[in-house]
């Protein structure tokens, strides 16, 4: 009993304060409110500048209204916020009233308007919201005008976030840019030079660069050797955060390279069978994801966040037995016929393209990333690493622990290393060498499968998807030489890196021939690759 | 790797690298007679050349002569694809030198074709001279990627005999660099086709780009005249016709020569043995040097008859595709017959036209079953099933 009664105390004491809220924030001057309706247009001005910098959330809120003409003068000169049906809210005091019939909407014209949003975005440094005052703050360093700096000042006072502090201190520094005083500029352009962001270096390279007359944008030595040195730290922040990103894609798209050749080179060591088909292999992983999509939309849509994983084995599973059902039909029959392999698998991924095209059409299908795999971490200030690449990163590291594993910790794999070295001593020591064989192909084409997932959540899903990832999984299986992982990894982490630090110099397409080139040389040097087996298997 | 295999492949390759010793000094013994070196064709074979040869010059005369609606009128489109078909024809037989003699399968004949091609079509860009769209002395392209002048590597391609001599020595000098230098590291089998293949990948990617200089994405089209002659009068096109056919017929009794002579009995060792024809002391490297770019400059000059004929050049030709669609016309009529290569490249090609205008849907479906059931179950192509049919009956016989 006793505790019902202190609840509702409780409750009707909070909801007397949250009635007096509004009647204790109005510190508006009615006088000042008043001017915004009158006729001088420099008198409104100057209003609507006083209340952006007014403290006082309730000043947005005028602006506001004002901007967006609902702002009313009832006669008597009280202005009101028009609230719709009727019905309005007293701007000076906040009182909630009947909007009465004679209350004249306050006209703003354009000069008006941009006179208004600058206030806004002065007065939204009070706001009561940490983002709006974030965006305020950094809306004022990108265009502010030295009036605000009062406001700003006494918005760091009174800021308790961090990060809104962080970006206050940068629009006080680019409007005090603009101060008289050397002094000031120069503790500006420190501060400035101190944030690495790039949208500053216009405005420090406009004070370092001497003008046509000989002049500097910067009077004063001191700051301007200030700015200089403010610039080179930017830039130098900017090439470090360039060249992280070069390294991030890079090692994405040598991580894509790595699942793309991986299963080729596991075939091609074992059999000496370059597979034409492997990117229809790559395909089909990426339909069995599309399919396992689809299905998920339909019968469970809540875990459609988790559809990627069900595709995983699903793609494994049908890209495996695709290639097992080829190594059966067609490739056993031409061993020790390597190049005819090489045209009967051709002939077999025409078909396989085809018969998508049939099945699913010859448009790319959509396929969807999930929620956790959208979006991207920032990094340095401006390098966006996105989550689906970091998951593919992730990923191949994943496949190729579990490809190592496989190779040098089950019997399978002792079999597959074996017969990599020597088939036919294999054979006499009685390693049933088709059986592995059909596995082994089954092993490499489900890895394809895998790869396939993972690249359906990168790019276009498509009948030719495969193609396009041919002959850079040649060229990592050509690099790394055969017969051993590590050269595998090492090749496709190589060229994704060269390939995306060249590109910046190059562009895509000159850094894509010039690594076909540099790859043909380097082939003359080491015909069997970076690590190529030494002693008798070397041929 | 492959050398116990192509053994079986190639029953009569083998038969002739037997017969590979000079009649030279001493007298050969009678044992030895069977060795002696034989004619470059049996009498049949040349009869049946000349006959093929002027049934198929015949075509444009009929073309020519009788109006259409005439039964013995041959369509100006028949004649237009059948020209097509010898270049191809030209190009497989190109591949055959290299792959069905030496062994060398190259997955990047499409590049030579296409740059022959392009050599070519410098000169038809010229040609058109002021007739383009813009009226300009540049090709449209040019004029569209607001060049000002012609680059470097254009200059003197308005001569006739210069574009000539640069289908020859683009395919031929290009070639001989790449083959020295992969030849003399020993880079074979699966590995060089695969070199090959990145080769003609990257000269696409090139070619793609509009600050190549030529043409970009479109290539060379909208050509007008050649040497004067309207390019599209039905007279020019039995011309060109018969120069393909000629070429054709001539580089067909040139590559018998080569694959006859001492030099292609080398050839044949080195495909189905190179360690051992090592061992005997044979330096193979000139000789495969030899006959790859030998393959080129007749890639190269395959090429140059196309574009005239079919009127667009582009680095489609240069794809990976186009390449070992080459491959498959010389496997379908089997590799390492010469004659095979011609005819599978006409078989091959003319499914393609029937099936692209009647079921176009199906056709990837069926060169993939070429693809797959030619090396399954024709390991010596339509020849050597012919061959292997000739045979039975004359033991039935």
């Amino acid at each position: 009993m006793r505790n019902a009664a202190l609840v509702l105390f409780l409750r009707g004491l909070a909801l007397a304060l949250l009635l007096a809220a509004p009647a204790r924030a109005s510190g508006l001057d009615a006088a000042l409110l008043a001017r915004l309706a009158g006729s001088d247009t420099a008198a409104r001005l100057a209003a609507i500048s006083a209340l952006g910098e007014l403290a006082d959330p309730r000043a947005a809120q005028v602006l506001q209204a004002l901007g967006d003409g609902k702002l009313a003068a009832a006669p008597g000169g009280r202005m009101l916020i028009d609230t719709g049906n009727g019905r309005a809210v007293d701007a000076a005091t906040g009182e909630e009233t009947a909007l009465p019939p004679d209350a004249d909407g306050v006209i703003v014209n354009n000069r008006l308007r941009r006179a208004i949003s600058a206030a806004l975005a002065g007065s939204r440094l009070f706001s009561e919201d940490p983002a709006q005052r974030l965006a305020a703050a950094q809306r004022l360093a990108q265009d502010g005008d030295p009036a605000r700096l009062p406001a700003i000042a006494r918005a760091l006072a009174a800021e308790r976030s961090d990060r809104v502090r962080a970006a206050l201190e940068i629009a006080q520094a680019s409007l005090e840019l603009k101060s008289a005083d050397p002094a000031v500029r120069r503790h500006a352009v420190e501060l400035l030079g101190r944030t690495d962001n790039a949208a500053f270096r216009p405005a420090l390279a406009a004070m370092a660069a001497q003008r046509p007359d000989g002049s500097y944008g910067e009077p004063d030595p001191a700051v301007r050797a200030a700015a200089e040195s403010a610039l080179r730290g930017i830039d130098r922040h900017l090439a470090t955060v360039e060249w992280m990103g070069n390294l991030f894609y890079g090692l994405s798209l040598g991580s894509i390279l790595l699942l793309a050749a991986l299963g080729l080179a596991i075939t091609f060591g074992l059999m000496g069978v370059i597979n034409m088909a492997h990117g229809e292999l790559l395909m089909i992983g990426a339909y069995v994801a599309y399919v396992v999509q689809l299905l998920f939309r339909r019968y469970v849509p809540g875990w459609m966040d988790w559809y990627v994983i069900a595709a995983l084995p699903a793609a494994f599973v049908v890209a495996a037995a695709v290639g097992m059902a080829l190594e059966r039909t067609v490739i056993r029959w031409l061993y020790g016929r390597p190049l005819e392999t090489l045209l009967a698998t051709w002939g077999i991924s025409l078909i396989l393209m085809q018969g998508v095209r049939s099945l699913f059409g010859a448009q790319n299908v959509e396929v969807a990333n999930p929620s956790w795999m959208s979006g991207g971490v920032t990094v340095l200030g401006g390098l966006v690493l996105t989550y689906n690449r970091l998951a593919i990163i992730a990923f191949a590291l994943l496949v190729v622990f579990f490809v190592w594993l496989l190779l040098n910790h089950t019997r399978l794999g002792l079999f597959v290393r074996a017969i990599t070295q020597n088939r036919r001593m294999a054979d006499c020591v009685g390693v049933p060498t088709g059986r592995v064989d059909m596995l082994a192909f089954g092993l490499g084409s489900g890895i394809a499968g895998l790869a396939g997932v993972a690249l359906s959540q990168l790019g276009n899903v498509g009948p030719d998807l495969g193609r396009g990832y041919l002959v850079d999984s040649f060229m990592v299986v050509v690099l790394g030489g055969v017969g051993q992982l590590a050269g595998t990894v090492v090749a496709a982490m190589g060229l994704g890196g060269v390939n995306k630090f060249l590109e910046p110099y190059a562009g895509a397409v000159m850094a894509k021939i010039t690594i076909l080139v540099l790859i043909i040389l380097f082939v003359q040097k080491r015909p069997q690759g970076l690590f190529a087996p030494r002693g008798r298997s070397a041929e | 790797m492959s050398a116990p295999a192509t053994h079986a492949l190639t029953g009569q390759g083998a038969a002739r690298a037997q017969t590979g010793l000079p009649a030279g000094a001493q007298a050969p013994a009678p044992a030895l007679a069977a060795l002696a070196r034989r004619p470059l064709f049996p009498p049949a074979a040349w009869a049946g050349l000349l006959a093929a040869t002027a049934a198929l010059a015949l075509l444009p005369l009929l073309n020519l002569a009788f109006a259409p609606g005439h039964p013995l009128h041959v369509s100006a489109y028949a004649v237009a694809l059948l020209g097509k078909f010898m270049c191809y024809a030209l190009a497989a037989l190109a591949l055959d030198l290299v792959w069905g003699y030496a062994g060398i399968l190259s997955l990047g004949h499409g590049l030579f074709f296409a740059l022959g091609g392009y050599a070519h079509g410098m000169y038809l860009m010229r040609a058109i001279g002021r007739d383009g769209v813009y009226g300009s002395d540049l090709p449209d392209f040019m004029v569209f990627l607001d060049w000002k002048a012609y680059p470097w590597y254009w200059s003197f391609t308005d001569h006739f005999w210069y574009a000539m001599l640069l289908v020859v020595a683009v395919p031929g000098a290009l070639a001989f660099v790449f083959g020295y230098f992969a030849f003399r590291s020993r880079i074979k089998g699966v590995y060089f086709s695969i070199i090959t293949q990145a080769l003609t990948f990257a000269a696409m990617l090139l070619f793609f780009r509009n600050d190549t200089g030529f043409g970009g994405n479109n290539g060379f089209t909208d050509f007008k005249r050649i040497l004067g002659f309207d390019i599209t009068a039905p007279g020019t096109r039995a011309a060109l016709y018969w120069a393909t056919l000629a070429a054709l017929a001539g580089f067909l009794v040139l590559a018998r020569a080569v694959t006859q002579s001492k030099l292609g009995r080398v050839l044949t060792a080195i495909r189905d043995s190179e360690s051992r024809l090592r061992f005997i002391g044979y330096e193979p490297l000139g000789f495969k040097l030899f006959v790859w770019t030998l393959s080129a400059v007749m890639c190269g000059i395959a090429g140059a008859l196309y574009v005239p004929q079919v009127g667009i050049i582009n680095p489609g030709e240069m794809s990976t595709e186009t390449s070992i669609e080459m491959v498959i016309w010389v496997a379908t009529g089997g590799r390492g017959t010469l004659v095979g290569p011609i005819v599978g490249a006409g078989a091959v090609n003319g499914l393609k036209t029937w099936f692209t205008s009647v079921f176009p849907e199906f056709w990837l479906y069926a060169l993939g079953l070429i693809f797959v059931l030619s090396t399954l179950f024709l390991p010596q192509g339509l020849v050597g099933l012919a061959r292997r049919l000739a045979a039975r009956r004359g033991k039935e016989a």
